[in-house]
């Protein structure tokens, strides 16, 4: 066993910081993009005529049967073709997250608007709301309030899934770190780091989910 | 505080003062930091001898019945119950003790995911080791007596909460206990479902029970009740006979807190 | 946009043979991974509620550890990282005389993961269990693991059982990171097939399908699981906590 050499590590901290940005773009789109079309999803589910509703819980459902590896392969293949040209990873990835949490925040959406007893939809509506008015003045704030700790332990999902952009070679921070690693063969050392790393912010995240949770049945 | 060694009452003619009384609780307090839950509470309890324990909400009721079968434990005094000293918490005399002094809940705390027939089976199987076939065929007997002999393979769901008590109450005596202990029996029912679980208690008090009962019901406590203990703030106020106890108060708020419930 | 369509590619050997090897490794990781994750997330789970401070604080350390680093992460750790700190002995096995280690690896790696997330189900189940039923079973002279055995996981388990669905449900999906460390599951022979063939929309249907097959199954076994084990709660009882998603 070698002695382990942790000089390697800040020495490519550059590096790694732009894989660290990366993922955090991976984020911020899967969690505004999955947010938006989940919303849309859930409202469909709930509200919509009977078709599109059926193929919104169909896409729900079909999506969450299968695993973040092979929806990124499939747009990893799928994108190009649409396109007609080549387009990098980037493009695709980022489609594939926001089409994949798409699906889970949907549920989440659904689950929050199902929390609001049907004394608020009555009342509200007693007082001459239309349902549209309802549901946005009344019903969402309430849900989003329900939901917000769910929402948080959803991103910190979220921010692990990002390091599986691996399997289709973009750099985030998890690829940054493999590749540093096998490039100084300091695996024991940039793995550590980076298990340190992602163990910090998503305790962090956790911890604001289970304050939020603690408020919110205070 | 005139809560103390009592004179066995009524329905016994033997004279029962030359036995030890089947439970001592002596001078017993508790806090939860700096909340005084119980103080100085002293009871005798005779074989055969029906007390019924009353008192405004959060005056200690609950906790003190408690108390005696080392559910909750308590911080100073001491509770002799069957001969079992239950302060010092030894897990194998608490468990001898449980066997004997049955207990039944204000919410019945039937287990929810087992039948009418497993929950009677259950302690007498695996405490009391009896072979199931033995346990079961008590439990039969038991719910004829209870009045609920066709619920036997019912979830405790299924059933009303009058039923659901009785069956408590029959599990309760699955172990063939020599004394029971009741936590608010009745105040979890609906109105129209006292009566049939009361039926059932009047009923044991009269086979000659040993029963310390938490509970509001005068009309119960009238019928077969020994004695009648008021509490109030943790203190044991009054006792006295079930008929003194209703007609002439002696304190204030023995007082006070009757004119409340029967002016309802 | 142009492709050559050719579903019988997916019944051509060795194509075929490759889904169903697939399949086979997904499932394989999956179960054996759901075994571990069991076992280990019900005693950490349980280990979470005791009155016994170090177990409690060693059970919370390993639900934070284990759920706060990506899977990708934990593999890699298990599979490059940890040979490297055992003694020189042990690691050769690990990485040479160990049959199959990659599936070893990910097997592992998969049931720790999971471990945390059902010992969080198991933890909320208990604390889900009302106080009264305790106290009931104490009171009838049952110990305290009696109690717990008899009594109150029973219903926790009742009470779990659709969140451990979606958590069983999840493993199959999560088994498809084996891939990473080389195992030769599902989805990276659907990947194999592509860039054998160039047919990625067959391959990834192909995978998609048994994806959704295998969820419809597990979903269709656990509410006949389900069904036999109802536990209709009583009027009076009181309401069950709301169970994170």
């Amino acid at each position: 066993m070698d002695a382990f050499d942790w000089g390697a590590v800040p020495a490519a901290l550059p590096f790694l910081l732009d894989g660290m940005q990366l993922s955090l773009l991976l984020l911020a789109v899967g969690m505004l993009g999955g947010t938006a079309l989940g919303l849309l999803v859930a409202l469909l589910r709930l509200f919509g005529p009977r078709i599109p509703a059926a193929i919104a819980a169909a896409y729900v459902d079909g999506l969450r049967a299968i695993p973040l590896v092979l929806v990124l392969f499939w747009f990893y293949f799928l994108v190009p073709l649409a396109i007609g040209r080549p387009v990098g990873a980037l493009p695709s990835a980022l489609i594939a997250f926001v089409i994949f949490e798409a699906a889970y925040y949907s549920e989440i959406i659904r689950a929050g608007i199902g929390s609001v007893r049907s004394g608020q939809w009555q009342a509200a509506q007693a007082l001459g709301m239309t349902r549209g008015q309802t549901l946005r003045l009344v019903v969402l704030p309430q849900a989003l309030r329900a939901m917000l700790p769910i929402l948080v332990t959803q991103a910190v999902i979220l921010f692990q899934d990002t390091s599986l952009v691996y399997v289709i070679g973009l750099r985030d921070f998890m690829t940054a770190t493999s590749i540093s690693a096998e490039e100084g063969g300091r695996l024991v050392e940039f793995y550590a780091f980076a298990a340190l790393v992602y163990l910090i912010v998503c305790s962090a995240g956790t911890e604001l989910a289970h304050a939020l949770q603690r408020r919110r049945s205070a | 505080m005139n809560a103390t060694v009592s004179v066995a009452v009524a329905s016994s003619t033997e004279p029962v003062l030359a036995q030890a009384p089947l439970l001592r609780i002596d001078g017993v307090g508790k806090s939860y930091g700096t909340v005084q839950v119980l103080s100085g509470c002293t009871l005798d309890v005779q074989r055969g001898e029906v007390v019924v324990i009353c008192g405004p909400s959060g005056s200690g009721k609950s906790t003190l019945i408690k108390c005696v079968n080392g559910l909750v434990p308590f911080n100073a005094g001491r509770i002799l119950c069957d001969g079992v000293d239950v302060g010092l918490g030894r897990q194998v005399d608490l468990v001898r003790l449980r066997t004997r002094v049955g207990m039944v809940f204000q919410n019945f705390e039937l287990y929810p995911h087992l039948s009418v027939l497993e929950n009677l089976c259950l302690a007498p199987v695996h405490v009391l080791r009896r072979p199931r076939s033995e346990a079961a065929e008590r439990a039969h007997q038991l719910l004829v007596r209870v009045g609920l002999p066709d619920k036997a393979g019912s979830l405790p769901g299924q059933l009303s909460g009058g039923q659901q008590q009785r069956v408590a109450i029959a599990r309760a005596l699955a172990m063939d206990p020599i004394a029971l202990l009741f936590d608010e029996p009745t105040s979890a029912l609906d109105p129209e479902m006292v009566g049939e679980v009361l039926d059932v208690m009047v009923e044991l008090a009269r086979d000659g029970m040993t029963m310390m009962v938490v509970t509001h019901e005068m009309g119960f406590a009238r019928k077969v009740a020994d004695r009648v203990v008021f509490m109030d703030a943790g203190r044991i106020v009054e006792t006295g006979t079930a008929d003194g106890f209703f007609s002439e108060p002696t304190t204030e708020r023995a007082r006070g807190f009757l004119s409340r419930i029967l002016s309802h | 946009m142009t492709y050559n369509w050719d579903w019988a590619i997916l019944v051509r050997e060795p194509f075929l043979g490759w889904l169903i090897a697939g399949t086979g490794l997904t499932l394989a990781i999956a179960g054996l991974g759901w075994a571990i994750a069991l076992t280990v997330g019900v005693i950490v789970g349980i280990g979470r509620t005791v009155a016994n401070r170090p177990i409690r604080a060693a059970s919370a350390i390993y639900v934070q550890v284990f759920r706060n680093i990506p899977l990708l992460v934990q593999m890699f750790l298990w599979y490059f990282v940890l040979p490297e700190l055992l003694p020189t002995a042990w690691g050769h096995w690990l990485k040479r005389d160990l049959p199959a280690p990659e599936f070893w690896t990910a097997v592992v790696a998969l049931g720790l993961f999971t471990a945390a997330r059902i010992a969080e189900q198991v933890r909320s189940g208990i604390r889900t269990v009302p106080q009264g039923q305790t106290q009931a079973a104490l009171a009838s002279g049952l110990r305290a693991t009696q109690t717990l055995r008899l009594v109150v996981l029973p219903q926790c388990f009742r009470i779990i059982l659709p969140p451990l669905t979606s958590e069983l449900l999840t493993t199959i999906k999560n088994s498809s990171l084996a891939l990473t460390i080389g195992v030769l599951e599902l989805t990276a022979q659907s990947r194999q097939i592509e860039s054998n063939t160039f047919h990625g929309f067959e391959a990834f249907t192909a995978a998609t399908a048994i994806y959704l097959a295998i969820a419809t199954l597990v979903r269709l076994a656990m509410r006949r699981f389900e069904a036999g084990r109802s536990m209709p709660q009583a009027k009076q009882a009181p309401p069950m906590a709301l169970r994170e998603a």
